[in-house]
């Protein structure tokens, strides 16, 4: 049982951060921008919070600071894309690169220090039941924030007259500015929103995952958020499945090998992206279904004057 | 238009004249690194021995590096790069850049090559590598002494020859104290992921672990082996700050003066290619202060590390016995190196079959 536990802890810390960048980047696909900077926003996020938190000493301030350097990130992709309509994919690009070389510049006087752990929250008598008490009510907060954020995503982009706008304007933007609504103000708050979830998931890394700063310390994790929204479909409820899917595979091949039974360790490296593309695929079997949620206007640009 | 061209002409020939004449002045000495050089483990180490080269030459040579090189044809590119731009010496820092590195000096004759870790050499290009496993037997020996459980973690990298031998030499060492201690070892496929590093030893410490040792970069494991009050070890560079209570020692990779050498040989014009092996007995492998433990454990360490260091022990000594019970290495006789380098089996009593 207490083993069981841990693999469950780690699981909920391994999916964490592939929840939290992946929902922002379906909110900002949703509105028809292709956002292939996610790794960059994230490790930017991660510096920004590990520097503020270690010089503050406050985690939750970390958190907080992470959250902005991923809006600030990619608010220069929404200015390059949006009002410069440079080419999305390119420049998304670009934006990994830029942010894996300014945050190695902006981390340099911090690495190798001991950082802020954000430390777990601890509810009397409810995290004391043993087994459901740390696994649910024993998390840090930025765990309850990636599952609530995901929740209201859901609502907002199926329940809500503003969910409403962002799928028009990813659907058909010339349909949405001629009902008169601003296409690109759309756009760039769902950037924004995209930069600010992928900026938690570097501020996760950094704090809780391994309190920490390293170089390239993200290791590819926003390819990965980014590869989720597109098998979920980008359907909210299924990237949930697939981010904890991703996470349970990823750590079931670690603890596998630990027992050491003989399956070959490459082929349980790769068994989260094949496990988590299978499944994701068998879910959305229905063709019509993905024609329906797919933003049509993905990575196109828009220019009001046509 | 001619114009445009006629100034990019211009450019471009006084770049190549710039090159030229700094060439002619100074040696120019090119660093490929798989990490990057703040990773506090093996990147960092290697950018240790450049400083070193730096601090020891001074105005005779010039050092440039790339840091977070691929393996593959990223890193062929990258070496290529550094040739073109007048390096004369290049040490390229990963297993996986070993055949690049023989493709690109095929093309630049002129330049001098050396390859960490590999086994391939050629008329210019060296290779060069670190007893490490003279290390992890040490600390195989601690981990035998220290653990409660008695079974430690091992998380490893890639099934190359350098792994499996560190794996090797940790049990073999361990035994020595304990010959029934077990070793789980946990493959993540990667040198460096901080995250995937810290989740499998937090998956190898819900296994029953209580020693966690790596062979991959960051110090990620040692740090989850703090917060989770078990021991573990650092790996390539001392990372006691990391885990100023779980750490026991570090296997400390010395690259400076290898890479000093190296860099007067080409200076003088004596550079030859060649493959050089060393350990504890030339100081390129060194162990970090013992903390956390008893005096008389640090002492039996400290014993054993001299013992290697003088060649009067060798942690491949007979008798040898692979996975499945065959003598690998008969009573009075050592392991070749030829041998150890190639090798691609466990010894007795790894908990895990290696993967191929």
């Amino acid at each position: 049982m207490e083993a069981l536990e841990a693999v469950i802890l780690t699981i909920i810390t391994a999916s964490t951060p592939l929840l939290l960048a992946a929902t922002g980047e379906l909110v900002t696909e949703r509105s028809g921008v292709l956002n292939l900077g996610v790794e960059g926003m994230m490790i930017m996020g991660a510096v920004c919070s590990f520097a503020a938190a270690y010089t503050t000493g406050s985690a939750l301030l970390g958190i907080l600071v992470g959250l902005y350097a991923g809006v600030a990130t990619s608010m220069l992709f929404a200015f390059l894309t949006q009002t410069l309509m440079t080419s999305q994919v390119a420049t998304g690009l670009s934006l990994t690169l830029l942010g894996l070389g300014l945050s190695g510049l902006i981390g340099e006087g911090f690495t190798g220090l001991p950082g802020e752990k954000l430390e777990s929250i601890h509810i009397p008598l409810l995290t004391d039941i043993p087994f459901i008490g740390p696994i649910l009510f024993g998390q840090d907060i930025l765990v309850y924030i990636s599952l609530a954020l995901i929740a209201a995503v859901s609502y907002v982009l199926f329940r809500t007259r503003i969910g409403l706008v962002i799928n028009a304007v990813g659907n058909n933007h010339h349909s949405a500015h001629a009902l008169g609504y601003g296409v690109i103000r759309v756009r760039y708050a769902c950037i924004a929103f995209g930069g600010a979830c992928s900026g938690l998931a570097g501020a996760y890394l950094a704090l809780a995952y391994t309190p920490q700063w390293i170089e390239n310390m993200s290791a590819g994790r926003g390819w990965i958020a980014l590869a989720l929204v597109v098998f979920s479909t980008w359907l909210p409820g299924r990237l949930l499945i697939g981010a904890y899917l991703f996470g349970t595979v990823w750590i079931m091949g670690l603890y596998v090998q630990g027992l050491g039974v003989g399956i070959p360790s490459q082929l349980l490296s790769s068994l989260p992206y094949l496990v988590t593309i299978v499944v994701l695929v068998i879910i959305s079997g229905n063709r019509s279904l993905i024609r329906m949620n797919t933003p049509a206007m993905i990575g196109q640009p828009f220019a009001p004057e046509r | 238009m001619k114009k445009l061209i006629g100034m990019v002409a211009l450019a471009l020939a006084m770049t190549f004249a710039a090159g030229a004449a700094s060439a002619a002045d100074k040696l120019k000495v090119g660093f490929i690194y798989i990490g990057p050089i703040g990773d506090h483990g093996w990147t960092y180490a290697h950018d240790q021995g450049r400083l070193a080269v730096e601090e020891a030459l001074g105005d005779q040579v010039e050092t440039v590096y790339v840091e977070n090189v691929p393996e593959g044809p990223d890193a062929e590119r990258a070496i290529e790069r550094l040739a073109r731009q007048g390096v004369g010496l290049i040490f390229t820092t990963s297993f996986g850049y070993m055949d690049p590195t023989i493709k690109v000096a095929k093309r630049f004759p002129d330049v001098k090559f050396e390859h960490a870790t590999g086994y391939k050499q050629s008329e210019n290009v060296a290779s060069y590598n670190a007893r490490f496993h003279e290390g992890r037997y040490v600390i195989g020996q601690i981990a035998a002494k220290m653990s409660k459980s008695g079974v430690a973690g091992y998380i490893a990298s890639f099934p190359i020859p350098e792994v499996v031998m560190g794996i090797n030499a940790f049990i073999l060492g361990a035994q020595t104290v304990n010959p029934d201690f077990k070793l789980k070892v946990v493959w993540v496929n990667t040198w460096f992921d901080p995250g995937k590093e810290a989740d499998a030893a937090k998956v190898l410490i819900g296994q029953g672990a209580d020693i966690i040792t790596q062979h991959t970069d960051s110090t990620a494991p040692l740090q989850i082996a703090e917060e989770q009050g078990v021991l573990g070890f650092g790996q390539a560079s001392d990372m006691i700050h990391f885990a100023p209570k779980a750490q026991l020692t570090a296997i400390i990779d010395e690259w400076g003066p290898y890479y000093v050498e190296r860099a007067q040989a080409v200076l003088d014009g004596t550079w030859e290619s060649g493959d050089t092996w060393t350990g504890m007995a030339a100081g390129t492998v060194v162990m970090a202060p013992y903390t956390n433990m008893p005096d008389d454990v640090a002492a039996a360490a400290a014993e054993t590390a001299a013992a290697i260091a003088s060649g009067e022990l060798n942690p491949f000594a007979g008798p040898v016995y692979k996975q499945d019970g065959t003598l690998a290495v008969a009573e009075g006789e050592v392991m070749d190196d030829g041998t150890l380098a190639g090798i691609n089996w466990y010894v007795q009593g790894v908990d895990d079959t290696l993967p191929e």
